[in-house]
């Protein structure tokens, strides 16, 4: 076994030292009736690396990978263009193969890379401080929605129809299991809906997206002013964060918390996972933010250096009165973030985003124009919304059969609602070229 | 004086006061120990590590809400980049470096095979929401992880959709709460029991679902107290008990050898027992945790299934479930569905009463990949060596040092050896010194003050993934530490410990009282030109 050092000699000797006759003896504490005495049947046995290989290659091969096809999938996941020195630096051992900064002197490494994810993330979000990251953006955006109802000492969350669903289900969960009401409003497709005149005295805090899952660009500043006017805290959900290189930051909205998914830089796809929560908020509110954070420090010779800080909310410490029981977070997606926006700087994530805009803006031209196919939104970043003449679900279908992954399906995140049958989310991003737009143009033209 | 330059701050100064004048260098380097600044002082306009095509020209389409202004973040070229996270990598210890003995955190090795399945184009690179006609493969990814995962705890069911652990005990204990409301008791039964010794995630997980959490104390030989815990469990009380959560092996190293009469009481005062499975490694292969009683029991594939810790995530935690709960299981629910598989959503595709949905898409894919792999390549041979020598090797390292240091409890441990400070009494040394001072002997330190129901606690994790001589030579520094501390005379050398990792020992205190969380343009000095001042 390749991975285990022991010989049969290493075994014999130490057992010899420890005075036990076998490894069985050291489990003597388990209970006789629960002892495995052989291996588990019906599970197969060690295999090499190229058998183990060989097998993921296979399960590849029944999956369609969209680096071979037209592409436009969004809906919360982007796919980008990754430079090859983020995957470099976090295989990197010293940072794959370590864990949480619990003794800053030999950790300063993921310290600092931590500082500056905080400090970028604070930078996009125009906000005045952030953590060092969460599980992803929709466990984020709970965890802001039971920040504001700490802050608040209220117990009602408003949530727009613009939210992604999935997100709006995973605040929905938590509000029923941890007691406090997630108030949703009806799927918003063309983003018209007034939430300004939903909020009461007795609203802890109102959840929108911008873009809106649907695309629509937003100012929510007016919104903000009305929360705090009825002291209650605006939270801004941001899904792409490739947007925040082209819109006025919610930050500059009024925003109180601001959560991004922070997929699109540096993190591939995945199929979903796992990906990188941005979490940033007021200075005031600092110590009801969840998740850890990192700060700066000097070491006994003067020398600035970095520690985990304030820990003093969180569950090592406070256990049941810590602000949430998160520990592990997403400490290596933060890095390749980080890595990939350092990469990119100021005037690369700025034309990144009007590259994203540019080709959005042509493809939604382009399809708008083929009969039977309208466009719904008069603002969008890198994703739109389209009503088709068809169910969108069988069109998506009837493209993937052609080779063309053609975006989703609203009803595949709404699944209850028949007004969003017929509409199609399609993303573009800098990766979508010629060779793609023109192939999805003229399907849909075959298939409407 | 020595004059020194620092490029931090862009400006010849003078070296630290604190450093002897013969150690300091000009750049404030020590060898390969490079000093680094922050991105944000290293940036300048005008550089930038990607080429991105000119944008089209279009009529935008922003609603008028263009940013205006600058972000603020710095440009680097691609060396600069590569060369920064190099220099910072430089200062971290690592599994790969060598003994990380980070009690209850299973520093095990981390194979490359499964970073590079991981990456497959056809796995790495799919998008959730692609039509699941294109992802079977995937799909069949997570249903195969999950028949081990099944297979290996003697579980009917699995839930794969949490990030973490933390946030499979989520899972659970809502599992929990829903099995209780669908028998009308939830608003009766509010108190949660938890050992003394438990993870503080499990009080948060039980107190932000609306429990009451009851501490239960240890016995002197670190296991559940029996008969505290029955009395918490008889008639005058046990209606109001919702579960317990209970860690076994514990996080005293230990295997609670009452386990079967714990789940038996608890089961017979209609509660539920979480299993949390931080600690699932030193038994895989060996027990199933589904003979012991358990009703849930979340499975951190970063510890138990080697998946990188990264620095302190990404993580996973499935939960597995017994036949009471996993109706209740939250979706989405990867379904075999004749030739193929299906994502299963919200009810009307579901036949349970699921939770809802713990987190957007299908769950850590990219974890599961590596996971799989792991666990293909031990195979159920393998997996149950490697229990075993991880155990063996925790009772080899208690063994090795019992004489100069102290085991809390007597007795085999399990997967970790636990040491309490007595050793260390009078000796002006304290867990901490003792700690530190292993930095500079090339050692990650253990887990210090936890569990917090030892005094002083030092829980060794040595894993399965280390030679013997390496053991050897670890367990030889931590004696002649041991025996350096009695000594006497030489508590102020362990207090000025580390002195040869990259950075001294770090004022916490400053950093929470005067939280600086950000880099700030502010803290750059006026001066501009660093060369310029070099000369003079």
């Amino acid at each position: 076994m390749r991975y285990l050092p022991l010989t049969e000699t290493d075994r014999r000797d130490m057992l010899h030292a420890i005075g036990a006759r076998s490894v069985d003896e050291l489990f003597k504490d388990v209970p006789a009736c629960a002892r495995l005495s052989s291996k588990i049947a019906g599970l197969p046995d060690h295999q090499g690396e190229l058998e183990v290989e060989r097998a993921f290659q296979a399960y590849a091969a029944k999956n369609l990978s969209p680096a071979s096809v037209p592409f436009f999938v969004g809906a919360g996941a982007y796919r980008h263009h990754v430079p090859s020195t983020v995957d470099y630096v976090i295989q990197r051992g010293e940072f794959l193969t370590s864990y949480t900064p619990y003794q800053p002197e030999i950790t300063q490494g993921t310290l600092q890379y931590l500082f500056e994810f905080q400090t970028q993330v604070t930078l996009l979000a125009g906000m005045e401080v952030a953590n060092a990251s969460m599980y992803d953006g929709s466990t984020a955006a709970s965890e802001a929605v039971l920040m504001a109802n700490r802050i608040t000492r209220r117990h009602k969350a408003l949530l727009s129809g613009g939210l992604h669903p999935q997100y709006r289900r995973v605040i929905e969960t938590t509000a029923r299991w941890e007691g406090f009401s997630a108030a949703s409003g009806k799927a918003d497709p063309l983003g018209l809906e007034d939430l300004i005149a939903r909020v009461d005295k007795d609203t802890s805090c109102v959840v929108v997206q911008n873009p809106s899952f649907f695309g629509h660009v937003r100012d929510f500043s007016r919104l903000a002013d009305a929360c705090h006017a009825a002291g209650a805290l605006l939270i801004v959900v941001v899904t792409e964060v490739v947007s925040l290189g082209l819109l006025k930051p919610p930050g500059e909205m009024g925003a109180d918390i601001v959560v991004c998914e922070g997929q699109s830089i540096g993190n591939g796809l995945g199929f979903g996972g796992p990906y990188v929560g941005l979490f940033a908020t007021r200075e005031k509110y600092l110590r009801q933010m969840p998740g850890r954070l990192v700060g700066e420090t000097v070491d006994a010779e003067g020398k600035r250096g970095f520690v985990l800080t304030l820990s003093t909310r969180e569950q090592h410490i406070r256990r049941e009165k810590a602000t949430s029981n998160i520990c592990t977070n997403a400490g290596l997606c933060a890095l390749a973030f980080t890595v990939h926006l350092t990469l990119l700087g100021e005037a690369g994530f700025r034309r990144l985003a009007e590259l994203n805009h540019a080709k959005a803006c042509e493809l939604a031209e382009r399809v708008a124009a083929v009969p039977g196919v309208s466009l719904l939104n008069d603002s969008f970043f890198n994703e739109f919304t389209v009503r088709l003449a068809k169910p969108a679900a069988a069109v998506v279908e009837a493209l993937a059969s052609k080779r063309i992954l053609a975006g989703v399906p609203v009803s595949r995140l709404i699944p209850d609602d028949p007004e969003v049958d017929n509409l199609l989310l399609l993303a573009v991003t800098e990766t979508a070229t010629e060779h793609g737009m023109a192939p999805l143009v003229a399907a849909l033209k075959e298939v409407l | 004086m020595v004059q020194s330059f620092d490029r931090s701050q862009g400006r010849v100064g003078v070296a630290a006061a604190a450093a002897p004048a013969s150690e300091a260098t000009f750049t404030g380097n020590r060898g390969l120990q490079i000093e680094e600044p922050l991105i944000f002082e290293l940036g300048q306009s005008g550089r930038c590590g990607v080429d991105l095509p000119e944008p089209p020209k279009v009529k935008d389409r922003l609603n008028g809400l263009r940013r205006t202004g600058e972000i603020g973040l710095p440009g680097l070229s691609e060396p600069q980049v590569v060369q920064h996270y190099t220099r910072l990598s430089q200062k971290n210890y690592a599994i790969d470096m060598g003994v990380y003995s980070l009690g209850s955190c299973t520093m095990k090795h981390n194979p490359r095979l499964n970073e590079k399945v991981a990456r497959l184009p056809g796995i790495g690179d799919l998008h959730p929401l692609q039509p699941v006609s294109t992802v079977q493969g995937a799909l069949e990814v997570i249903d195969s992880l999950a028949h081990w995962l099944k297979t290996l705890t003697g579980m009917p069911a699995v839930a794969m959709s949490p990030a973490a652990g933390a946030h499979g005990e989520m899972c659970g204990m809502m599992a929990v709460a829903a099995a209780l409301e669908a028998k009308g008791e939830r608003g009766q039964r509010k108190v949660v029991l938890a050992p003394e010794s438990a993870h503080g995630t499990n009080p948060a997980t039980a107190a932000a679902l609306g429990f009451t959490v009851k501490p239960i104390p240890a016995n002197e030989r670190g296991r559940v107290d029996l008969l505290a815990l029955k009395a918490a469990l008889g008639p005058a009380n046990g209606s109001e008990v919702a579960a317990i959560m209970l860690t076994n092996p514990n996080t005293c190293g230990l295997f609670e050898n009452d386990i079967i009469e714990i789940a038996q009481a608890v089961h017979a005062a209609g509660a539920y027992f979480y299993c949390d499975g931080a600690n699932f490694n030193a038994i895989v292969g060996r027990v199933r945790p589904g003979d012991l009683g358990v009703d849930c029991m979340h499975i951190n594939l970063h510890k138990t299934f080697s998946t990188p810790h990264g620095g302190g995530g990404p993580g996973a935690g499935p939960v597995v479930l017994s036949a009471a709960l996993a109706s209740h299981a939250p979706y989405p629910w990867i379904v075999r569905d004749g030739e193929g598989w299906r994502i299963a959503e919200e009810g009307r595709e579901i036949a349970g009463t699921p939770i809802g949905r713990l987190k957007a898409f299908h769950g850590q894919m990219g974890m599961f990949t590596r996971a799989l792999a792991y666990i293909m390549s031990h195979g159920a041979d393998g997996l149950r060596q490697a229990s075993a020598d991880a155990v063996l090797s925790a009772n080899y390292v208690m063994a090795s040092l019992k004489d100069v240091m102290s085991p809390a409890f007597d007795g085999p441990c399990m997967h970790e050896a636990l040491f309490d400070d007595s050793f260390l009494k009078d000796t002006g040394v304290s867990t901490l010194d003792f700690a530190k001072a292993m930095i500079d002997e090339g050692y990650h330190p253990m887990t210090m003050y936890f569990p917090l129901v030892v005094h002083g606690a030092l829980l060794i994790e040595p894993t399965e993934s280390q030679a013997k001589e390496d053991l050897d030579l670890f367990i030889a520094a931590l004696r002649s530490l041991a025996e350096r501390a009695k000594g006497g005379q030489s508590a102020d050398a362990f207090k000025a410990a580390p002195r040869f990792a990259p950075r001294r020992r770090l004022d916490e205190t400053l950093a929470a009282r005067k939280p600086v969380l950000r880099w700030r343009p502010s803290n750059r000095p006026p001066e501009d030109d660093p060369l310029k001042q070099a000369a003079e």
